[in-house]
């Protein structure tokens, strides 16, 4: 089986003007979603109490909020999820009580209602600890750009191609995060894991893309660039298609069977691949053309290289 | 001809039985189990086991089997009920000698475990448990140090016969206490006074100032000081929570540094909070101090001061004690805890260390027959309400626990009594585990119930099956003979994969049954990338041999650059990431390595095996 049989001959470069069309819309609705809307982060980075408890009967959603309330806790969300007898309850963080009161007051408060509950999970976390974890999140992501930017520009002698693979990547998480923002997908730390997992997957088809324009860029110098990004893409795409379909397969798998712990996780990957797939085809390689890439830039002085060896 | 060095065989082939051994364990699953350890920590041998199937026999309860690991008992059960009512059995029964947990034992033969080869260990996440993470009061460890400077200060200058007014905490800088300021009473040589704080305390920087209520000495820390002594108190700590974990009988437990000034304790099968957090938390400490005499104590109570060299204490029933300011002992020179009965109803032994035990004895030598007190000090931090906000403060209940009159000379070992029953075991265990150098304070708690936690395990271990599972189907229908080999290459680098993180003892958890997940979609990668290559060599006519090597070597910079790359997200995520998420990144970086490794070795190994020896030229079977 071939996804396609000869090799494909796709002007990506010159339908580029209509990619960054749609890339802006999307970053514009996205970081508009971002702003508007804001994610809707969980208490690993907001602190607060998140408890999920399994009860013997439908639960009492009222009357479980009621003695939450009663119990001195400000604007208790309480929600079913799973079956009517399983419940949720989200309490904002609370700088005036420790840990350890706060937990022994919502299982009071729950266990008033529905004597047979069973704490299934429970989480407290304290303020401090959440903002904290709000900028290791960000030194992470910051760090992942500048690491990539400095390898890219080391790898492959231009800047050029590392400002492409840049704009390329950050495209894929901002994609992610306006998502979850429209649709208040809950914004875990496992979701930030699954956004560096999809900056590294798109980087590397836009890699092996790159990898490829090297080797073109060799083979023929006096070719036009233009020429030799297009050929390098449509030489790659089965591959980048392949790969795609694959991960897929296993990225749905965890979203549909990995349950509801990594849900969150799961979604992000799925969109993150989809946007990693078509940034590196349609992004990364186009602005590093409009930045003026040339043979020259990838093969700063003319050598001899091991390629011309080959038989 | 398509070849492969024959040491290269070997190397793929020698990994892979390795992995394979390692990976094994695994395979298994595990049994319900409980563990037991004695109280006095010494080792379990083999007629203490004896000693407890007896037991269990006696009482009917059906276990499989028990052994013997690392001086713990383990016992084997076929069912959970079974499990419980063997715990509940040896804690009603035995619970004066043994400290029981529950456990899981794996049920990998025992060669493998005489191997030392052990399955992953399972995340809280996956096992249910209790996650804890605790903030160490740096500042407060500071102040601490303070206080005894503190106190050297009034001994040194009383000794030398130079008169103070007072010895205060100073803030020079930022928030934190770091100095000791003694203000001078009028005459006082302020220069000599300096000279003789320098010869007690060398390292610190001693300077007199002038104040303009008076002379006045300081001794002031250096950053470095207060950085080492935080981490000091952290490692203190660590230690501490760590004996106490100990102490408190359970399986497999984690405790960690984590960040600069946070500890992480993990207790896996824990589900009731309460008991742990209280034992754990506490900060507890003694101290021995004469009893003042001479003093009035109605006066001290009415004045509400204490006479000079002296401080007012109350008792367990309220009543005021006065003691005199000089230390004899505190609990970081005890050696030793143990509840022991007394003459006087329970109490606790005690054994100090040699410095405690030369200052007991010359105390003792010089006050027989008058009476000595053990003071008990325990912090916390309440929350009150102060002009409608609400703020936290330290607090510090100092209780008189026992009062008793020295009726010997002794030194290094002697008895604590006047103690309830519960009180003494208590004491006990804190004054054993060592006392916190620092106080903790809970930051972060997580509670993961045992059928979530298999809940996890089942839906984790179904998404793997079926997603490798949809992935081997593809494979083959895309590549055919080709895919095939592609499914075994991804199948060893599970293997590896499992291997290495066995071999690590990594805990795993949900997540990092994800990063294996995802590192199977990742590890087909470079598959698909020699074999494009190798059809792309084949539409251009190269002969068949030729393409499989060309695919090889063509691919490889495409393969090397892009799993680099993936790399550098796994070390970020390492680096900034905690528990599960850390444990994602170790999956997601280890699962790069490996199929780095099983893609161009062991695929190619494969491949030249089947068709390295063909001379016939035929057209590959990769679809």
């Amino acid at each position: 089986m071939e996804f396609f049989h000869k090799q494909t001959k796709i002007p990506f470069m010159g339908i580029r003007k209509v990619s960054y069309g749609l890339s802006i819309v999307l970053m514009v609705v996205s970081l508009g979603a971002i702003l508007a809307k804001g994610l809707n982060l969980a208490i690993d980075f907001t602190g607060g109490v998140a408890v999920e408890a399994a009860l013997p009967s439908a639960a009492d959603v009222d009357a479980i909020r009621g003695k939450l309330e009663e119990a001195g806790f400000h604007e208790p969300q309480v929600g079913i999820f799973g079956s009517s007898r399983e419940v949720s309850i989200r309490l904002p963080p609370d700088d005036s009580q420790s840990v350890t009161e706060i937990r022994t007051r919502v299982e009071q408060a729950l266990l008033a209602v529905e004597p047979g509950a069973e704490v299934r999970n429970l989480a407290v976390v304290g303020p401090q600890v959440g903002d904290e974890l709000r900028t290791s999140a960000i030194w992470a992501l910051t760090f992942t750009l500048l690491l990539i930017f400095i390898y890219i520009a080391f790898r492959f002698h231009t800047w050029r191609l590392s400002v492409g693979a840049i704009v390329a990547v950050m495209h894929d998480p901002i994609l992610v995060l306006g998502i979850f923002a429209l649709t208040q997908t809950p914004f875990d730390l496992a979701v930030v894991a699954a956004i560096l997992a999809v900056i590294g997957y798109s980087l590397n088809d836009t890699v092996v893309i790159f990898d490829r324009i090297r080797e073109n860029f060799e083979r023929n110098r006096r070719l036009p660039p233009m020429t030799v990004l297009d050929q390098a893409i449509n030489q790659t795409l089965s591959r980048t298609i392949m790969t795609k379909v694959v991960t897929l397969i296993v990225v749905f798998a965890l979203l549909f069977l990995g349950g509801p712990v990594l849900r969150g996780f799961s979604e992000a990957l799925t969109i993150g691949i989809l946007a990693g797939t078509y940034s590196s085809i349609y992004i990364s390689s186009a602005i590093a053309l409009d930045l003026g890439l040339t043979a020259e830039h990838v093969f700063p002085t003319v050598k001899k290289t091991a390629a011309d060896d080959m038989p | 001809m398509l070849e492969f060095a024959r040491w290269k065989y070997i190397l793929v082939a020698s990994v892979l039985l390795v992995a394979i051994l390692f990976a094994l364990p695994n395979v298994f699953g595990e049994d319900p189990a409980l563990q037991v350890v004695r109280k006095d920590r010494a080792p379990m041998d083999a007629a203490a086991e004896q000693r407890l199937a007896g037991f269990l026999d006696e009482r009917s309860i059906q276990y499989s089997s028990t052994f013997v690991d690392s001086g713990r008992l383990m016992i084997r059960f076929d069912s959970v009920p079974m499990q419980l009512q063997a715990r509940d059995a040896v804690n009603e029964q035995l619970k004066d000698e043994y400290i029981t947990a529950l456990s899981f034992a794996s049920r990998a033969p025992t060669w493998l475990t005489r191997l030392g080869l052990r399955p992953m260990p399972l995340g809280l996440d996956l096992r249910g448990g209790l996650h804890l993470l605790y903030q160490v009061d740096v500042n407060g460890a500071v102040s601490q140090l303070l206080e005894s400077y503190e106190q050297d200060f009034r001994r040194v200058l009383g000794e030398k016969n130079l008169a103070f007014l007072d010895v205060v905490q100073i803030t020079a800088s930022a928030e934190i206490p770091n100095g000791v300021r003694v203000l001078l009473a009028p005459g006082t040589d302020a220069g000599e006074a300096r000279d003789v704080l320098r010869e007690l305390l060398p390292d610190l920087d001693v300077q007199s100032v002038n104040l303009a209520s008076g002379p006045a000495v300081q001794a002031v820390l250096t950053a470095v000081q207060i950085r080492q002594r935080q981490d000091y108190a952290i490692q203190q700590n660590l230690t501490t929570l760590r004996n106490r974990v100990n102490e408190l009988g359970v399986s497999e437990p984690i405790v960690q540094r984590q960040g600069f000034d946070r500890i992480i304790v993990q207790l896996p099968g824990v589900q009731n909070s309460a008991d742990v957090k209280d034992i754990l938390g506490k900060v507890a400490t003694l101290e021995f101090r004469l009893v003042d005499t001479q003093g009035s104590i109605a006066e001290a109570v009415q004045r509400g001061r204490a006479p000079l060299g002296s401080k007012l204490y109350r008792d367990k029933n309220g009543q005021p004690v006065l003691l005199k300011r000089e230390l004899i002992v505190t609990g970081d020179q005890l050696t030793d805890a143990i509840t022991a009965a007394t003459q006087d109803g329970p109490g606790v032994s005690v054994k100090l260390d040699a410095r405690g035990g030369a200052q007991m004895l010359k105390t003792t030598q010089a006050n027989l027959n008058k009476p000595m007190a053990v003071v008990f000090i325990e912090k916390s931090r309440e929350t009150v309400e102060v002009g409608g906000k609400t703020i936290e403060r330290d607090v510090t209940d100092q209780r008189v626990i026992s009062v008793a009159t020295i009726r010997g000379v002794f030194s290094n070992q002697f008895q604590i009594t006047g103690l309830t029953q519960s009180e003494a075991r208590e004491l006990a265990l804190l004054l054993r585990a060592g006392s916190l150098a620092a106080p903790i304070f809970l930051a972060e708690e997580r509670a993961i119930g045992p059928s979530l936690g298999a809940q996890n395990i089942e839906q984790g271990v179904k998404a793997l099956v079926v997603g490798m599972l949809g992935v081997f189907i593809f494979m083959v229908i895309y590549y055919q003979v080709f895919g095939l080999v592609a499914d075994l290459v991804l199948l060893a680098n599970v293997v590896l994969l499992s291997a290495l993180l066995s071999m690590m003892g990594a805990a795993l958890s949900l997540p990092g049954i994800a990063g294996i997940i995802l590192t199977v979609g990742m590890a087909v990668d470079a598959n698909v990338l020699i074999y494009e290559r190798i059809r792309e060599e084949q539409r251009n006519g190269v002969s068949p041999q030729a393409a499989i090597r060309a695919g090889f070597e063509k691919a490889f910079s495409a393969i090397a650059d892009s799993n680099v790359t993936t790399l550098f997200a796994g070390l970020v995520l390492w680096v900034f990431g905690t528990g599960a998420i850390r444990g994602f990144a170790v999956v997601l970086s280890l699962g790069i390595a490996t199929s780095m490794f099983t893609s161009l070795m062991g695929s190619r190994a494969l491949l030249t095996l089947m068709y390295g020896g063909r001379t016939k030229t035929g057209k590959l079977a990769i679809g």
